[in-house]
């Protein structure tokens, strides 16, 4: 392992685990001025975390060790999950140990943990956001596999930064099959991230939580860990889609080590129109019907599945 | 000693005799549980070890055969090890060292059959199963086929007294013997005019492609009635809750593996040129099987009949992957035939450890609280916390989740579907992209399926009071658990080395072989070329390591105060555990999302019932449209037929006297 | 995708616009929407005649695009629209099969079409043989939206749907049909909607509704001999 490959992954884990929370300040920013409220500070994700770890954790009686362990393995999960996914440099050893399917077997490893979490209380609240969020699940991880496998399609193999320098280097060109696999994964990023029309990360009424009800029992430091796992996987998730669909300025194999430093920027001004055009999406949509959100997931992998047919046709 | 074992073969024939002899030992002193449980069974456990290891240690040695002059004056039993059987063996022999071990503690006194019956058909069971591994004739493979479905029935009947423990070894026995009548028909097809059955006059044998497909056809019928596919799965819903949890866990985990078996046996060795469509019925059949399981097993509220259909599912998602490698092999594509052959074997051989933990985890279950019922569990992780953190090994590594062993052998069949629209064929090269998609669809239920089982039985509140008086498992069940759940482990974590052994397989078998690996002993890397690569091993650590590291900061960082209180009641002060969900209720949005695979009825309260009830009856659809008018035409043909039977004497003597006069006119 | 032109891209563009349009179509419920699908495919399909035609300087394509623009853009969206509001039919009631069960048999017809298409693809000699597949698919999805609607409304739209299948069709295999079939088959269309539209007022004023399961009643019962 070269030098350069160490400061890659290491750059990309500290900047997720930094940057995540800062994302989705950002989020909320950009939809409070879509609604024309007064936003909230940029900073007060970070500043609502280190608030919850300073708090005394309270614990419902009848929690088991799994409930307290849960957090720490989400969280654990959702950084190695960000440090497998190329999104400043395609240099990255620890991507030879996980690929794009062991990705989403990450991904699902996390939600697994957070249903079994919920459901160890034992309250309608927790088992209701258990049985929701595996619902959703189900459905979103075989079309978020069929996007990877349209990716893969296109550059015969499965390891993510390999699909990355791939399609980066592809010359400029109009891919339908890529057009139809993006809106595909956006459906599937609002439906994984909570976001509306699937769910409403900041509603209040627990009959309507799917996420939010997950969290419902925890407190303090382990409730700061979940939440900082939920920014995570919004910035992964908009960073898987960057390494598919726009892969275009991260540093690639044999590119200069400055090239890795001018990718920070450029990957700021990715995460900033991202941000802009979710928070636009979640002003312009209302809420799904809890059970139109399998349609709104079908339609997702159809998507997926045209994209597929598309690039198998026209090879395009 | 050693001179009486020449070889291979001469050892595992001893041990297989080593188990019958244990069995009939068990007639000794039937009802005696010290002398069953605590020798008998742990004996039977040593000799499933050393089958395994000589299974593993023999698995690169040359064929050996041997005939046994047995049964018949002109009949002898030809045996034959090679690789393929060494691979079943040593599943046979690794998963049954848990489950034996577990059985040790697990049979006590009580309805039904004795333990010392139940030892013996316990090892004749294995026995037999081991005896199908090593048959290399019909004769022979016959005689140990029908002894597994008889041995396995009386298993299953253990608790005869109860009426629908009989009819579910009825249907059972049923299907098993449809099942064995079409694989005698592929074998009487398959001797091609020579009139020799063992297996090297068939692998001799010149058929046109007609007969060979209607071989192949008959044998997936007859295999697939044992392995449980749809439609002839009726059987496994029923009989896997009727017998005991440990014999559960070995026809689930093992016998339904001897079916694949039969199936790789039959195609790939006998039938040496299998063609490319014969891969699509088998996908088809699977890839149904595997949905239809997986949906079924999500609105169970019977914890032994959610596993039960899961097996289905794997079975069904093992046969996807060995149709995919038919296909693959038919059209010349060796490398990704190889690749979708080492991933169907090696989901075999985790099924047969994640399956037997899980059942032997409800064995626990069952037997410290007495409830299968899923409404009437809940919170056990206090109470059992050994079974409750065994179990959750094996229904991680059901749900497919990384470092474990399930994930392993879907990441090798996922790998496989990712080159198939290379196949040269029109539809077929669409159409198999798209039925990646849908195991990937069976894989996610399964997850559902999991969390469903796990937390309404472990999680949570107590649902009935007795829970709370439920008590942990014995010595030899933890003993038993931590086996298969070291087993689940390991095989995920090693798999570069699994893969290495199962090339043997595949090269022996069916001529493809993966290109040599070029990279470290911890990654594994099936095909080089393609850059994709995975380490379970080094997976763990690194997720290891983060949450130690985190579970460190944080500490240092930060106080570690905890308090207790209430959970979360929203005002609602008299929660109590039966508001949390229960199993339909998780069950909910699969019934709706998808409901014409169900036959449903509900009876729905009104707004004057003074006692209301909800009912919701899940029936299978197959068995309303496909087995009861079955049942009734064959009830209608034979009462037609019993217009025969008119009970007068003179009547029988004139039929005598009609075929006497028949065959007399015929014959001169 | 190295060194494929710039124009050639933009036609797969177009077709791979049109299936989804199609797909589209199949599952919506609001009236209007489809009419307004109905109309971007009008577009699209003008986009790509145009493109054609700068590819190949056809004459009568550019005429051919000006109709497509004049006709499928301009005034059966429009004709449509008025019948609308005429007949106060704005939402289709839940069709045959549910939208998940719609959708599986959409992409098997689309797999179905794609392999259908590539032997005659491969004898084709035109740049855009390759959206062959896609003009076959667009036709048996428009036939299956027709199939799976309850009001009339929703399967004229799928009739002018196919034809705009057709049209691609003949688009992409042989850059055009003479100009004589191009009129006789637009005339067809006219006149079939005009048809169409005298029969949707008939049929509403029989039964005060556009649901076509009133015409089931229509049929004679042997055993009773007359009209429920």
């Amino acid at each position: 392992m070269r030098p350069i490959e160490i400061l890659t992954q290491l750059l990309e884990l500290i900047v997720a685990l930094v940057a995540a929370p800062l994302f989705v300040g950002w989020v909320n920013q950009c939809r409070a001025w879509l609604q024309n409220k007064s936003a909230p500070s940029l900073w007060l994700p970070y500043r609502s975390i280190r608030k919850l770890f300073h708090k005394d954790a309270v614990i419902a009686d009848g929690a088991s060790r799994l409930f307290r362990v849960a957090p720490y393995i989400v969280f654990s999960a959702m950084v190695v999950a960000a440090g497998i996914i190329p999104s400043m440099g395609t240099r990255l050893p620890l991507t030879q140990v996980a690929d794009a399917i062991a990705l989403v077997g990450l991904l699902a490893m996390a939600r697994v943990f957070m249903s079994l979490a919920a459901m160890d209380i034992g309250t309608a609240f927790g088992t209701l956001g258990a049985r929701r969020e595996m619902m959703l699940g189900f459905l979103a991880e075989p079309a978020l596999l069929m996007v990877i496998f349209v990716a893969s399609l296109i550059s015969a193999t499965t390891a993510l930064p390999a699909i990355t320098e791939h399609l980066a280097t592809q010359t400029l060109g109009l891919y339908p099959s890529l057009a139809f696999t993006a809106v595909a994964f956006l459906m599937v990023l609002l439906a994984e991230n909570a976001r509306i029309p699937v769910d409403n990360p900041a509603t209040h009424l627990e009959l309507t939580m799917i996420h939010e009800a997950l969290l419902l029992e925890y407190s303090a430091r382990h409730l700061a860990l979940m939440e900082w796992a939920a920014d995570l996987k919004l910035f992964n998730y908009a960073c898987i889609g960057f390494a598919l669909f726009i892969p275009w300025g991260v540093s690639t194999r044999g590119s200069a080590p400055v090239a890795l430093i001018a990718s920070i920027p450029l990957l700021a001004v990715k995460l900033a129109a991202a941000g802009a055009l979710l928070a636009l999406i979640e002003t312009v949509s209302a809420k799904l019907r809890v059970f139109r959100a399998p349609e709104f997931l079908a339609t997702a992998f159809l998507f997926a599945v045209l994209g597929l047919l598309v690039h198998l046709l026209l090879g395009a | 000693m050693t001179s009486l074992i020449h070889s291979p073969l001469d050892a595992c024939l001893t041990l297989l005799a080593l188990w019958v002899l244990i069995g009939v030992a068990g007639l000794v002193r039937p009802t005696s549980l010290i002398f069953v449980g605590r020798t008998l069974f742990p004996l039977g456990a040593l000799c499933s070890v050393a089958l395994a290891v000589v299974a593993l240690g023999s698995l690169g040695a040359p064929t050996d055969r041997v005939v046994l002059t047995v049964g018949l004056p002109d009949l002898p039993m030809h045996l034959r090890r090679d690789a393929l059987s060494s691979f079943f063996l040593f599943l046979l022999g690794a998963a049954s060292v848990g489950i034996s071990v577990f059985a040790a503690g697990y049979f006590r006194k009580g309805r039904g059959t004795s333990a010392g019956l139940l030892c013996l058909q316990y090892h004749l069971f294995l026995a037999s199963m081991g005896f199908v591994l090593l048959a290399d004739d019909a004769y022979a493979f016959m005689v140990a086929w029908e002894s597994m479905a008889l041995s396995s029935y009386f298993l299953v009947t253990t608790q005869h007294s109860l009426g629908e423990i009989r009819r579910a070894g009825f249907l059972y026995l049923l299907i098993a013997h449809v099942g064995a009548l079409a694989i005698l028909l592929a074998f009487g097809v398959m001797q091609g005019g020579s009139w020799q059955f063992t297996f090297d006059a068939m692998r001799g044998a010149h058929l046109t492609p007609a007969w060979a497909a209607a071989a192949y056809l008959l044998a997936l019928f007859g295999f697939g009635a044992k392995a449980g596919l749809v439609p002839l799965h009726v059987w496994l819903p029923e009989a896997h809750p009727a017998a005991p949890s440990p014999v559960s866990a070995l026809m689930s985990g093992v016998m339904l593996k001897t079916a694949v078996y039969g199936v790789l046996r039959i195609t790939f060795d006998l039938l040496a040129a299998p063609q490319w469509w014969w891969g699509l019925v088998a996908l088809t059949v699977g890839l149904f099987s595997a949905l239809y399981g997986a949906v079924f097993a999500a609105a169970q509220t019977d914890m032994k009949r959610l596993l039960a259909w899961s097996s289905i599912e794997n079975v069904g998602i093992i046969f996807t992957g060995l149709g995919l490698a038919i296909v693959f092999h038919g059209v010349g594509m060796s490398g990704l035939a190889a690749l979708a052959l080492i991933a169907v074997l090696y989901h075999s051989l985790n099924h047969a450890f994640m399956k037997s933990l899980l059942f032997c985890g409800t064995g626990a279950v069952l037997h410290s609280t007495g409830e299968r019922n899923l409404g009437r569990l809940g919170g056990l992780i206090h109470r059992m916390p050994w079974v409750a953190w065994l179990t959750l090994i094996g229904a991680l590594a059901l749900a497919g989740l990384p470092p474990l062993n399930g994930f392993v052998s879907e990441w090798l069949l996922l790998q496989a579907f990712l080159f198939a629209h290379q196949v040269p064929h029109t539809f077929i090269n669409m159409l198999l992209p798209l039925s990646a998609a849908l195991v990937a669809l069976a894989a996610a239920l399964a997850a559902y399926v999991m969390v469903k089982f796990f937390g309404v039985i472990f999680l949570g509140q107590p649902r009935e009071p007795t829970l709370l008086r439920a008590h942990d498992a014995g010595v030899l069940e933890r003993i038993g658990l931590l086996w298969l759940a070291l087993g689940c482990i390991t095989l995920g974590l090693i798999p570069t080395q699994v893969v290495g052994a199962l090339r043997v397989v595949t090269r022996q078998l069916a001529r493809v072989d993966l290109p040599n690996p070029t990279a470290p002993w911890w990654l594994l890397a099936p095909l080089p070329g393609r850059l994709a690569s995975y380490s379970g091993l080094v997976f763990l650590l690194a997720v290891t390591a983060l949450v130690l590291l985190t579970i460190l900061a944080v500490r240092l960082f930060y106080h570690q105060r905890v308090r207790g209180g209430a959970p979360w009641d929203c005002g609602f002060v008299r929660l109590d555990p039966r508001m949390q969900d229960t199993a339909e209720g998780f069950g909910q949005p699969i019934r709706h999302i998808f409901e014409p695979f169900f036959a449903m009825q509900r009876e729905l309260p009104s707004p004057f019932d003074s006692a209301p009830r909800y009912r919701v009856f899940i029936a299978d659809r197959i068995w309303q449209r496909l087995y009861e008018p079955l049942g009734s035409l064959v009830q209608r043909v034979a009462d037609a037929f019993s217009v025969l039977q008119q009970g007068r004497i003179s009547t029988y003597l004139l039929y005598s006297f009609v075929t006497l006069v028949v065959l007399l006119a015929v014959v001169l | 995708m190295v060194g494929v032109p710039l124009d050639l891209q933009l036609l797969n563009l177009c077709a791979a616009l049109l299936l989804l349009l199609s797909f589209a179509m199949l599952t919506q419920r609001r009236i209007v929407n489809l009419v307004n699908l109905l109309a971007l495919q009008g577009t699209v399909l003008f986009v790509a005649t145009l493109l054609i035609a700068l590819r190949t300087r056809q004459p009568h394509l550019y005429v051919s695009a000006a109709l497509t623009l004049g006709l499928k853009v301009v005034l059966l969206p429009y004709l449509l629209h008025r019948l609308i509001r005429r007949l106060e039919v704005y939402w289709d009631a839940e069709p045959l099969l549910n939208i998940s069960g719609t959708m599986l048999v959409g992409v098997l017809i689309v797999v179905f079409a794609f392999g259908l298409a590539q032997p005659i693809s491969a004898v084709a000699s035109t740049a855009t043989r390759n959206a062959i597949g896609i003009a076959v698919a667009v036709v048996l999805l428009s036939f299956l939206t027709m199939i799976t609607r309850r009001k009339a409304m929703s399967q004229v739209v799928g009739f002018l749907s196919m034809e705009n299948g057709l049209f691609f069709g003949a688009m992409s295999a042989t850059y055009g049909m003479p100009m004589v079939v191009e009129f006789g088959v637009a005339l067809d269309v006219l006149v079939a909607v005009l048809v169409l539209g005298i029969f949707f007022f008939q049929i509403r004023e029989q039964f005060d509704s556009l649901d076509l399961h009133h015409l089931e009643s229509l049929r004679e019962d042997a055993t009773s001999g007359r009209r429920e």
